[in-house]
């Protein structure tokens, strides 16, 4: 029984390097969070949708001899007491020109609730070539009781779009952010500065 | 210290007796029996959940459960199932045979060993009494998938904690299993001489040291977007709920090799006894079980097809599951050679390995049709998925133990079997797993959709003989226990060898096997 009664080095070193990388693993797991990110952000594979600045798109030669259905849905998830619509079901649009559509959302509540809304683009190939220069999603909107408010997203569809894409629908969820915007509202003055930066919306 | 005190004091006195030598012994026989009566217990426990299940599922409607109560035995009959029966099970046979099998004189780390196996208890006595707190146990499912799990009750926090005890109580068996076997193998036993049991454990423990601390970082997360208002899932603060699924399945996947890749170890100890050859590719054997826990890593979305990724990703993940099929072949194949002209007996645990090799099989070609990603859409969460999973880990996992129980039961107790009795559970065992399950690829074909406590008119035949077989697949496992017990108690005295020359330092050594062996290594050849 000596080899158990007096545990050997090569014993004590395994097991270091053993509870070593299971430590790892468990900050692997959290780092699979970012890593997931940025892969998709690499290989283009998420489906989200881009972030670009109206220069560019002036930039950008229209293609004039296509038209592109884009279909608006919207809704207010559980937990928003919000109406949340599109103004128009749907537009037809060039490739290359900028457009612009609205959305119209109302706090049914009597008090002040804060949400974000999450885009989501179909078909999901078109999503990469889905650009927005301004958009409601890039920032937490504020609506006080009652309060019915218009909100913009201006977007471009690029000309380098798959042929066989016709028709994309854009939908947005709108989702209550209270628990989470609480512990920022004390930084209020930077707070959309900041939040576009941690937006899920932008690819940087 | 405790480690060299406790070697110390079973080496020179009386171990203490009754309960106590249970809750102290660091003895890797005594630590393997109680792993493998617990494996037996909770295995009932989880069996009766699915009685509930295929009660309430005998006919359309709602009869005898509320679907919240149906949606909590679902869950908890997973849970119980696969962290409560299948892994300790294995752990029981790894602390039972690894060190009799490379010629050592216990784990590595008896104290370690002893936690490992206490931790088990609470966990799942944490885990059951959710199911009496107020709005009942887990009811998410066993994946726990964001947003509902976060929906739910307290149950999921008693959950998400036993689910941690559970990992470490797997990571600290997965460490001493990997020391035992680097440093401590008796002279002469190289790593391409490791009997292919060690070997498969070996891998297990890898997978289990990479992957249960990702299952725990990722219940980790839910408990704090849940109580602590971080936003992992919560696309209201910036998560994703599709997150969880690649991290839940990153574990998921990997995990389902650790329920299996041990049954291929004891079954690759059992045939090449009973065809009196040895086992056919013992090499590639090795190497295919190496490449079947390196796939495991890189195909886990397979799980989530209709999540709504991007067609390279489906493409991917779809190739990359075909890829499995590959080595999980070569092993078919290499059981099948080494059966091909041998001169076969058919006792109880042969029996047992034949059915494995067979069941196994179809599961695995469902697994091949559910890897079809378009043909997944439409398999995805039908009951073909259910008579999927069942077909690899019941008559994978679940019927190798058995057959390894009857393999082994000669040199734990000193006693044979009833091998009458034990082929009576065989064939009820076998005969009613298929009537339970073998109609549920119909009824998914048929898209009846799981996790449903009603099901449409049309359904009503296939469940209810699919419910019928469930029970005589319960009862059956009360002749497997009446067995077992009668063997401990008592019966034909067991030779050394116990079988006609079976290769393995484990049948060296006296029946029943002594409290300590190989207190001086073996050479081996």
């Amino acid at each position: 029984m000596t080899a158990t009664a007096q545990q050997p080095p090569t014993n004590r070193r395994l097991i270091f390097r053993l509870v070593l990388a299971v430590f790892a693993m468990f900050g692997f797991g959290f780092a699979l969070v970012p890593l997931y990110d940025v892969f998709c952000d690499i290989t283009g594979l998420n489906g989200k949708t881009g972030v670009t600045d109206s220069r560019t798109v002036e930039a950008t030669p229209i293609d004039k001899e296509r038209w592109i259905t884009v279909e608006f849905t919207g809704n207010a998830a559980s937990g928003l007491p919000w109406e949340f619509r599109p103004t128009v079901a749907k537009m037809e649009v060039q490739p290359g020109a900028l457009a612009r559509a609205t959305y119209i959302a109302r706090n049914t509540s009597n008090r002040t609730v804060v949400g974000r809304a999450i885009p989501s683009v179909s078909p999901g190939e078109a999503a990469a070539h889905f650009n927005k220069t301004e958009c409601f999603c890039f920032t937490e909107q504020y609506l006080d009781a009652g309060e019915t408010k218009e909100m913009t997203v201006q977007f471009v569809v690029e000309p380098d779009i798959p042929h066989s894409v016709n028709t994309i629908t854009l939908s947005y969820a709108f989702f209550n952010a209270e628990k989470y915007v609480k512990q920022k509202t004390v930084k209020a003055t930077h707070k959309d500065a900041k939040l576009e930066k941690t937006h899920p919306d932008k690819k940087s | 210290m405790a480690t060299e005190e406790a070697a110390h004091h079973d080496e020179h006195h009386a171990h203490p007796t009754g309960i106590l030598r249970w809750i102290t012994t660091t003895n890797h026989k005594d630590i393997g029996t109680l792993y493998l009566c617990f494996s037996l217990a909770m295995f009932m426990v989880g069996g009766l959940m699915a009685l509930v299940i295929r009660t309430e599922l005998f006919q359309p409607g709602l009869q005898v459960v509320d679907p919240h109560f149906f949606n909590q035995m679902t869950t908890m009959h997973a849970l119980v199932m696969i962290f409560g029966a299948v892994m300790p099970g294995f752990v029981g046979f790894a602390n039972w045979m690894l060190p009799m099998m490379i010629g050592a004189p216990d784990m590595a780390l008896p104290r370690l060993n002893n936690w490992s196996f206490w931790i088990l208890p609470f966990a799942f006595t944490m885990l059951l009494s959710s199911l009496l707190t107020a709005g009942g146990g887990p009811a998410a499912g066993w994946t726990l998938y964001a947003p509902l799990s976060i929906q739910g009750g307290m149950a999921v926090d008693m959950t998400i904690f036993a689910v941690h005890m559970m990992g470490v109580s797997s990571i600290l068996g997965a460490i001493n299993v990997i020391v035992t076997i680097f440093n401590m193998r008796a002279p002469g036993m190289t790593l391409m001489k490791l009997p292919l049991f060690v070997w498969t454990w070996l891998i297990t423990a890898f997978l289990l040291i990479a992957v249960m601390p990702v299952l725990a970082g990722v219940v980790t997360m839910l408990l704090t977007d849940r109580h602590f208002d971080t936003a992992f899932f919560n696309p209201a603060g910036g998560g994703d709920p599709v997150m969880f699924q690649h991290i839940f399945w990153f574990f998921g996947h990997p995990e389902v090799y650790i329920l299996i890749l041990p049954a291929f170890g004891i079954i690759s100890e059992i045939i090449p006894t009973f065809s009196r050859k040895p086992l056919f590719g013992y090499t590639t054997m090795v190497l295919a079980t190496a490449g079947i826990a390196f796939l495991s890593f890189i195909v886990w979305a397979h799980h989530m097809f209709t999540v709504g990724m991007p067609l390279a990703g489906e493409l991917f993940f779809m190739y990359s599951t075909m890829l499995i099929a590959v080595p999980t072949g070569v092993k078919v194949f290499n059981w099948v050679s080494t059966m091909w002209r041998g001169s076969l007996t058919f006792e109880t645990p042969m029996l047992f390995a034949i059915a494995v090799v067979f069941l196994f099989t179809i599961g695995g070609f469902s697994g091949l049709m559910l890897a079809i990603t378009p043909a997944d859409f439409q398999y995805h969460d039908t009951y073909f998925v259910v008579a999927h999973f069942h077909y690899v880990l019941f008559s994978g996992s679940i019927m190798a133990m058995m057959g390894g129980a009857y393999y082994w039961l000669p040199k734990w107790t000193g006693h044979m079997y009833d091998e009458k009795l034990g082929k009576a559970h065989f064939w009820s065992n076998t005969i009613f797993f298929n009537i339970t399950f073998f109609p549920q690829h119909f009824l998914g074909l048929a898209g009846m959709p799981r996790r449903i406590p009603d099901y449409a008119l049309q359904f009503t035949e296939f469940n209810v003989i699919s419910s019928i077989g469930a029970f005589g697949l319960g009862l059956s496992q009360l002749l497997f226990v009446y067995v077992v017990i009668k063997c401990v108690r008592g019966g034909d005295k067991a030779s050394d060898e116990v079988w006609e020359q079976p290769r393995g330092l484990e049948w060296t050594v006296p029946s029943p096997a002594p409290y300590h062996t190989f207190e001086t290594p073996p050479r081996v050849a």
